[in-house]
């Protein structure tokens, strides 16, 4: 296993197959843009409406789709977005007034910073829990590990979270109830505003990574060559690490992208019991407020982040798994 | 080892519930320790929650449109006039005197000496740019329509102002006290939070937060006590309530009613309940069949149970509505009305006399008209026992004002707060009006709502509200059931709040009033 890979077959077998997935997902999210702008153009009211309100008087609502270059037809706007969009722009928001690319530089690095947290804790939980499992199939370990991640599964994560903010804030008074991160606080109080919304978050998804991992290992775990490496003498620790792993790590690592996905837009709820000032309130902001241009901006970064996330699985898989390399 | 698990779990999750029972129903005893305020500064430092936040939110009064808004404004910037307590009386603040003859023409003297944070002194040129401002469509201000009567906006001398109206209107000293026509500095189209408010704005993060700090040059001496402010929203109710049982915020707003109890068996936070002209109301559209039958409106009227909708929906803090705007806490309030009942034999007699028996027919509800659901489902109820029978259709609470409110037979609803009665009559009653909700026209009271504007004989205007009143209870096509309260959260350490029927937070105006005690 520790033979030096054949670089060059493995790169030359990467390329192509990295230029025609980055080629899809460019026509991918085209394709998701256009579905957004057709389906939040179908909702009812337009951005001038949604911005003035009840109070609104027709004068004002021609005069404020005016200025927002809403009395163009659909398709027009749409072309003229997608250029902008092609030279760097992703536009000015109808709401707020400011670039797009400002409102979304304050907010994503809010979401990354709780995906990544959230992601380096819940994957060593994940892979511990899955190899814990498998090796002990049958056990009693496995079993109390089955049940535990089974059940973090079927709770639903506003309940975990409430019940959380109710013991470590309400009644303990350990931790904040909401996290508001500012550019001020330092690291250690960051972390402490984080500690309940990662927690929720890594219940839901440590349990679909480690039930993966579980299923992939016990299944690597069956095969011939492990049998005969531990009849090598091979220290079992080592069969798991260097020998199992590697064959197992293709649907491990996609059921990881997955969730790592979920992560970035699917906070919502954690987003909102927190009131985290995140990316996903932000597109619910978005669509409520019909603001096209910060929606198609929030649903492009997530749309390209799955496809990355996808991509990087995929190159993972191959480039760990000797045989898919080859 | 795996019931172990089980149990253990179970155990937990036991307690987690029992915990939440227990706290609902005040068996748990109060937190002995508790946070002091905001971590990061000194005594005086409070966070504040409220409702909602979005990339909408805005520094421009004239574009308020939310609580939150109206908080950051009044905190920021100051008015002609202010309403300072339950009698919603408009007092001098940055005018320091007004009058008018005719209520046509009025005159606002300023007060000398009062400086904006960047330390211009307030002159006319700022009061009228501030005016002038809301007749502009490219402003987009939501009091466009209101302040479509200034004909006229000037300065008279440095410290003079004249605003002459195109027709009387006794209120305007009311009106000017409003969140939107708060003053800003002159030349400045997009307002950037200089004012001459009690605060100074140190932080502005759209949908996110506000930070504002003491302003040591306050024109009103000795306010305000606190030192700093934050405002964010919490838009979740329960996130909310909770983060005032834990001590990460200080104040909340817009609590639902059955959240009181935990807040009161906290111990350590209170909930302020004011009561309040804002409604829920049913619109029986006047220009449809069989929703213009007055047999019809009648019957409706009297099977609405109010005071079961008050203990379901509110517990019992709003107050009965009797089908007409004024609520009891605003001023012109008509006692003489006899309350409306109900009495299904004579809904029965009505829906018998109009020829209605087993109409079927459409009611649109939404989240959007709070508590409409259930007074749809109530009503629903009880019609069904008189003979009418509702298909209730819940609609979702986005777009709900564009797509259905008044424009079906029978929808729901939802009017805030006014500060005046001749404002609501001219928004939602008079035939002409753009929301006129039911579409009802009645000659007679348009020109009492024109007579009663312009009237300067308080008992005499009195009279003239007191009939319209009597005119939408007996008339109308819109059904008030109650009129809901609003209940705002405190930690007992802020002292000095008290209900100001106009808004939560004192009118949206805490924070010049609050004071912090250990």
């Amino acid at each position: 296993m520790t033979a030096a890979p054949p670089t060059r077959s493995a790169a030359a077998r990467l390329l192509p197959m990295i230029a025609g997935r980055i080629a899809s997902s460019l026509l991918t999210l085209f394709l998701v843009s256009v579905v957004i702008f057709v389906a939040s153009s179908l909702l009812p009211g337009d951005a001038a409406q949604e911005l003035l309100g009840q109070s609104a008087t027709p004068a004002q609502i021609a005069a404020l789709r005016h200025e927002m270059g809403l009395d163009q037809p659909g398709p027009v706007r749409f072309v003229h977005w997608l250029g902008a969009l092609l030279h760097g722009d992703p536009g000015v928001s109808f709401v707020a007034n400011m670039p797009v690319s400002d409102i979304i530089a304050n907010r994503l690095p809010n979401s990354l910073l709780l995906a990544a947290i959230t992601a380096l804790i819940s994957i060593v939980l994940a892979l511990t829990i899955g190899i814990a499992s498998a090796i002990n199939r049958g056990g009693r370990i496995d079993s109390a590990l089955n049940i535990a991640t089974l059940s973090l599964v079927a709770i639903p994560e506003f309940l975990i979270a409430t019940l959380a903010v109710l013991a470590f804030s309400v009644k303990l008074l350990w931790l904040p109830s909401i996290s508001l991160v500012t550019p001020e606080t330092g690291w250690a109080e960051t972390l402490r505003a984080l500690a309940l919304p990662v927690l929720s978050l890594t219940c839901v998804v440590v349990a679909q990574m480690a039930r993966m991992t579980r299923a992939a290992v016990a299944d690597q775990l069956d095969r011939p060559y492990v049998e005969m490496a531990r009849l090598k003498g091979v220290p079992f620790g080592r069969i798991v690490l260097f020998h199992v792993m590697p064959n197992a790590i293709g649907p491990v690592i996609n059921a990881m992208a997955l969730s790592l996905s979920y992560l970035m837009g699917g906070a919502l709820v954690v987003e909102t019991i927190f009131n985290y000032p995140g990316l996903a309130s932000l597109m619910v902001n978005a669509v409520t407020s019909r603001d096209m241009p910060l929606l198609q901006s929030c649903a492009m970064i997530f749309c390209a982040t799955y496809l990355a996330l996808m991509l990087v699985a995929d190159i993972v898989a191959i480039l760990a798994n000797p045989r898919l390399r080859a | 080892m795996t019931a172990r698990g089980i149990l253990s779990r179970r155990e937990l999750l036991g307690a987690g519930v029992a915990g939440v029972g227990l706290m609902a129903l005040g068996g748990c005893g109060p937190s002995p320790q508790r946070r002091p305020a905001a971590a990061s500064s000194g005594a005086g430092a409070i966070r504040v929650a409220s409702m909602a936040a979005s990339t909408k939110d805005t520094l421009d009064p004239a574009k308020g449109a939310m609580a939150t808004d109206y908080v950051r404004h009044y905190m920021l910037y100051s008015g002609l006039t202010s309403i300072d307590d339950d009698s919603l009386r408009p007092r001098p603040a940055l005018a320091e005197s007004f009058d008018s003859d005719d209520r046509i023409t009025w005159h606002f003297r300023l007060r000398r000496g009062v400086r904006f944070h960047d330390g211009a002194p307030l002159t006319s040129a700022d009061v009228v740019h501030s005016l002038r401002r809301h007749n502009d469509p490219a402003v987009a201000s939501k009091i466009a329509a209101i302040a479509a009567q200034f004909a006229e906006v000037r300065a008279d001398g440095r410290y003079g102002v004249t605003i002459r109206l195109t027709g009387a209107n006794a209120d305007l000293p009311t009106l000017l006290a409003q969140a939107q026509f708060l003053i800003v500095k002159a030349g400045q189209d997009h307002p950037d939070g200089t004012g001459t408010g009690a605060y100074r704005l140190a932080q502005f993060e759209p949908g996110v937060r506000t930070l504002v700090v003491r302003n040591r040059e306050y024109w009103i001496p000795g306010r305000p006590h606190l030192e700093q402010v934050e405002l964010i929203a919490i838009p979740d109710e329960t996130s909310r309530v909770n983060a005032l049982l834990s001590g990460d915020v200080h104040a909340i707003h817009a609590i639902n009613p059955h959240s009181l109890p935990r807040i009161e068996a906290s111990g350590t936070c209170e909930a302020v309940v004011t009561p309040s002209s804002l409604y829920t109301n049913l619109i029986m559209r006047q220009d449809h069949l069989p929703t213009s039958s007055p047999d019809f409106v009648q019957a409706v009227k009297h099977m609405l149970d109010r005071p079961l909708i008050n203990r379901a929906l509110f517990r019992n803090t709003a107050m009965l509505g009797n089908d007409q705007p004024v609520a009891p806490v605003m001023p012109y309030f008509n006692r003489e009305l006899p309350q409306t009942v109900l009495d299904l034999d004579r809904a029965r007699w009505h829906v018998r006399r109009g020829g209605l028996n087993g109409l079927r027919l459409p009611l649109y509800c939404s989240p959007a008209a709070t508590g409409s659901v259930d007074m749809a489902s109530i009503l629903q109820e009880y019609g069904s026992q008189v003979g009418l029978e509702f298909a209730v259709n819940r609609v979702p609470a986005d777009g709900y004002w564009s797509t259905h409110w008044m424009r079906h037979a029978m929808t729901f609803g939802n009017n805030n707060p006014r500060p005046t009665a001749d404002l609501v009559f001219s928004l939602f009653f008079q035939s002409n009006a753009e929301w006129n909700e039911s579409g009802w026209k009645n000659e007679r009271f348009d020109r009492l709502l024109t007579e009663a504007r312009g009237e300067a004989d308080e008992v005499r205007r009195g009279e003239l509200y007191g009939e319209m009143q009597r005119l939408v209870h007996d008339r109308c096509g819109i059904a008030i059931p109650v009129f809901i309260s609003l209940c705002d959260g405190y930690d007992k350490r802020l002292k000095g709040i008290k209900p100001i029927p106009l808004g939560g937070f004192m009118g949206y105006r805490f924070a010049e009033f609050a004071r912090w005690e250990d």
